[in-house]
């Protein structure tokens, strides 16, 4: 049935028509179909993608998301472009909003109370556009985790998950460029804040800041050279990439949940028409439909409260987006005084350390995941089916490891606003965090690792000696034991549907000849990698263990014997409520 | 999987052309027979629409009746539009404006029943056969590789490249030049003056110049700073007239000056104050000039606690003791805020002795240079 592509449909939707799915005439679709190929030749690509599998998971939905609320970003920006003015020509705000009536502001600033106050419907669009951005970046997110914990980044997609590190950097510095400009007072201090930024670069940072800025911050160009970065170069750039991730998407087939029927060599859910290409239209209307709401019932960036930029001012609680705020947690955290003069030259440790080292190490250590472990285990074969997170324990401990790493630099990120609203001291939260940076994540990764491993234990116990029915039995020596019964099959095939770990050994480290192998340092360091991932790793049971599990479970079934039903608990006592041969309680 | 193609014999080993898939060569051919072995596919079961006449109706009646609540959740969108005027009355409503709140609903509320109706549609009367496709590897054909590579090799050797090194040589190196018309053309970026570093060196404050408050531009008289206040200040020439002479100043200029002349004036007991050497004349009975701007990365400074006389950066929580040299007792920010020389002019009031003494706001390469 595997290259049927004419389904039984015989029950589906009578109302369809019966002969649903048996090209007959070409009707008017064939007809335009015909005209189109006549001129572009598709056909030869489309027989195949129309109909494209798709599996079927929760999980893959998250990059979807992330793919829709951009659709929403292009929808509601292009609709800000018409009314925003990206200048910071000075002018004195004339419009509705009374509080800052007769204020100086800049041009761009005043054009965003414009739209917030005299456009309907364009404070929604500012609203849903930020929403928007917030979700796209998350989502991002969490579908790289989904990516990474389940190994879907091995061979042969490892340059998809290259792209997708990339979309995210891009994801955020589009975030950064687009909250600037409305140039607020909040918004102005993070860009003042990525001047000083700017400037701690060695050697060209002051000319980088003056070149950016048009001459000395603020200058008047920082803003329409913002804009015309948020509107058109990253977005091509975004646009490009996601085109990019889609096309490799299609071309590798989607991965998949191992399990009967499920192999490394096919690919099993709904064809991409109608199912696929209805579900995730449908979920396109719905991921719009949802920030919709939000951007009508959610305040975001209410720039009006903030008043405008004024180099000399500041508010209590300057916080980036969500996004940006890990990194600004490491600069919060940085020690007193990491700053060295050489040769009359300033190296300002304490700003190139938290943002301009840290974090672009932090990417690319992410991009290079998929080769270390490509490398360390040397496995060169393609891999279609995902792995449960807890079958690869080193591996969703170092994740976990990241994230906690990222967690507690973005909690030092909010460390003003934990201290006024748990009303504990900034400065204890700050030492707490210098500690917990090295500490949280080393600590996760253990406790991350040891947790899979017992996962990893429970499953073979659950294969070997079935499941845990909750019932205590009592034996006439008085001893209490808890009655498992054996999973089903379907079950049991999905938990052994995972390849086995080999350790990689290097061979002698030297030839006949007592001449060191090449590369034997790499090797053995490669070794010593392998056994440290996988040693510890619990291995699926043989069939002869199956085998001698299920030998073991008859006998004690023999033990039970005299029973003429199911053991459910109240064999021994008077409380058989009813007769569980004759009515079963619920119809399965 | 050593018996992979007996563990799958429910699928004929056919890609959807009917052409023959060869399976995955790489299978480890040392692993052992897989505990289990694979079950196929479990059987379809058809829903209660496939089977149920009346199912089918209620479902396609269901999907309907969200499609047309879906038009008329756009129509009153239309309506709430024209119906609810936006301008000052943004927060009539749990703070959001009527018009903002409804359209945000209406819009939404459309969206979510066009999305919810397809979907259904999909789950409930769409084919859910679930269909099998064969996967191929990602690499092409063996002898496509080989075609491409031999391709490749003609096609460089034709080129003759490799055999001339000088031609070769001066047409990396005159693409490679090229990179310098690139760069040069975004030197204007900073036209002219505009890239002058040296201006982070100084600041519009010159010997005599008062002190101003930084929203009215009124100075300030000695006398009249009270013990523990903390006074935003600027330069007088931030706010030229025709009494004070200062030249008008515009645009950019005006902002990164601004940016620069920000001070804060505490006054504190003299006997409180521990002088850097060779700064115990910049005082004024107590009263102590600071930049505000912070030494980290450029917010200005603004939490000022007087029992401890710590003023606080709100971006990053660099501390600073502005009783002693503002320097740095928390936080990330490595030098004190620089310090502004005060004297006191015939009239009682603050002005500058000089400049500041070393470029304020964030560290930069070339600042002790300056």
């Amino acid at each position: 049935m595997s290259t049927d592509s004419r389904i039984d449909t015989s029950k589906v939707a009578t109302s369809n028509g019966t002969t649903a799915a048996t090209a007959s005439k070409p009707g008017p679709a064939g007809s335009l179909a015909s005209w189109a190929d006549d001129r572009l030749g598709l056909a030869t690509a489309m027989k195949k993608n129309l109909r494209k599998v798709f599996p079927d998971h929760w999980s893959f939905m998250l990059g979807e998301i992330a793919l829709w609320s951009f659709v929403v970003l292009l929808l509601t920006g292009v609709f800000l472009t018409l009314w925003f003015n990206p200048s910071m020509g000075h002018i004195t705000y004339e419009g509705s909003y009374d509080q800052l009536r007769g204020v100086g502001m800049s041009e761009s600033m005043a054009s965003t109370l414009h739209i917030s106050f005299d456009v309907r419907g364009g404070l929604l669009m500012r609203q849903m556009h930020h929403w928007a951005a917030a979700i796209f970046i998350a989502s991002m997110m969490v579908h790289l985790l989904r990516v990474a914990f389940t190994g879907a980044y091995r061979k042969p997609r490892e340059l998809n998950w290259v792209i997708g590190c990339l979309l995210l950097l891009l994801g955020t510095l589009e975030g950064f460029t687009g909250y600037s400009l409305p140039d607020d007072l909040l918004s102005g201090t993070g860009v003042r804040a990525a001047d000083g930024f700017l400037k701690a670069t060695p050697v060209a940072g002051s000319y980088m800041s003056f070149l950016l800025f048009g001459g000395e911050f603020p200058g008047e160009s920082i803003i329409p050279r913002l804009y015309i970065i948020h509107v058109l170069l990253i977005p091509g750039i975004l646009l490009a990439l996601i085109a990019a991730h889609m096309l490799l998407l299609v071309y590798h087939k989607h991965t998949q949940w191992p399990g009967p029927g499920r192999t490394e060599q096919n690919v099993v859910g709904f064809p991409m028409l109608p199912v696929y290409a209805a579900k995730a239209g449908g979920f396109f209307f719905m991921v719009f439909g949802v920030i919709a709401i939000m951007g009508g019932l959610m305040s975001i960036n209410p720039v009006w409260k903030f008043g405008p930029y004024d180099p000399t001012k500041v508010t209590a609680g300057s916080q980036p987006d969500w996004y940006m705020g890990w990194p600004d947690g490491l600069l919060r955290i940085i020690p007193t005084g990491w700053e060295t003069v050489i040769f009359g030259y300033t190296i300002s440790w304490n700003v190139m350390l938290p943002i301009l080292i840290v974090p672009p190490l932090m990417l690319v250590i992410l991009m290079l995941l998929p080769f270390i472990e490509g490398w360390i285990t040397g496995d060169k074969r393609d891999h279609h089916l995902l792995q449960r997170p807890r079958n690869a324990p080193t591996r969703t401990a170092v994740m976990v490891s990241l994230m906690t790493f990222y967690g507690l630099a973005w909690a030092a990120g909010g460390n003003d606003i934990i201290a006024i609203k748990l009303d504990l001291s900034i400065n204890q939260i700050t030492y707490f965090m210098r500690v917990a940076i090295f500490l949280g994540p080393l600590l996760a990764f253990w406790i991350t690792r040891r947790w899979c491993i017992s996962l990893q234990r429970h499953d073979n116990e659950k294969l070997l000696h079935g499941y845990e029915t909750g019932i205590i039995t009592r034996s006439p020596e008085g001893a209490y034991a808890e009655r498992h019964l054996p999973i089903s099959e379907t079950s049991a095939y999905t938990l052994t549907a995972r390849d086995r770990d080999e350790v990689y050994s290097v061979g002698s480290d030297t030839d006949a000849a007592g001449v060191a192998a090449p590369n034997s340092r790499s090797e053995r360091l490669r070794a010593r990698l392998s056994s440290w991932m996988y040693s510890h790793n619990v291995q699926k049971p043989t069939r002869a263990e199956l085998e001698e599990a299920h030998h073991h479970a008859e006998h004690e079934a023999e033990l039970q014997a005299g029973l003429d039903h199911p053991v459910d608990g109240h064999q021994f006592d008077d409380h058989r409520l009813r007769d569980t041969d004759e009515v079963p309680l619920r119809d399965h | 999987m050593s018996n992979d193609n007996s563990s799958t014999p429910k699928h004929p080993v056919n890609a959807p052309d009917g052409t023959p898939v060869p399976y995955d060569t790489h299978v480890p051919t040392h692993r052992e027979a897989e505990p289990i072995a694979d079950p196929g596919l479990p059987a379809h079961t058809w829903r209660p629409t496939d089977v149920d006449p009346k199912a089918e109706k209620r479902a396609e009646r269901q999907i309907a009746a969200m499609f047309i609540a879906a038009m008329i959740s756009a129509i009153l969108f239309v309506v709430a539009y024209f119906s609810f005027e936006v301008g000052d009355n943004w927060d009539t409503f749990a703070g959001l404006g009527a018009s903002t709140i409804t359209l945000g609903l209406t819009l939404g509320i459309s969206l979510l029943l066009i999305g919810t109706g397809i979907i259904h549609l999909a789950r409930k009367l769409m084919a859910d056969h679930e269909m099998v496709e064969m996967r191929h590897p990602a690499a092409s054909p063996q002898e496509d590789r080989d075609a491409t590579v031999q391709a490749l090799n003609d096609g460089l050797a034709e080129a003759g490249i490799g055999r001339r090194p000088l031609v070769r040589n001066t047409m990396i190196g005159a693409v490679g030049v090229l990179g310098l018309p690139a760069v040069v053309l975004l030197r204007d970026l900073a036209p002219g003056d505009a890239l002058d570093i040296d201006k982070l060196g100084n600041t519009i404050w010159e010997p005599g110049m008062r002190l101003v408050r930084d929203v009215v531009g009124t100075p300030i008289l000695a006398s009249e700073v009270e013990m523990g206040d903390l006074i935003n200040g600027t330069a007088e020439a931030m706010f030229p007239s025709e009494e004070n002479g200062y030249p008008e100043l515009h645009g950019a200029e005006e902002q990164a000056e601004k940016a620069k002349a920000a001070i804060i004036v505490v006054r504190m007991d003299p006997d409180e104050i521990t002088p850097l050497e060779g700064r115990e004349k910049w005082t004024v009975d107590g009263i102590i000039c600071y930049s505000k701007i912070c030494t980290h990365v450029g917010c200005p400074i603004s939490l000022y606690e007087r029992t401890t006389h710590h003023v606080l950066c709100p971006c990053h929580q660099s501390t600073f003791d502005l009783a002693d040299h503002a320097r740095v007792v928390f936080g990330p920010a490595a030098r004190p805020l620089p310090q502004l020389p005060l004297a006191v002019d015939d009239e009682g009031y603050l002005v500058a002795q000089s400049d500041f003494t070393e470029p304020i706001g964030a560290s930069f390469w070339e600042r002790e240079k300056l």
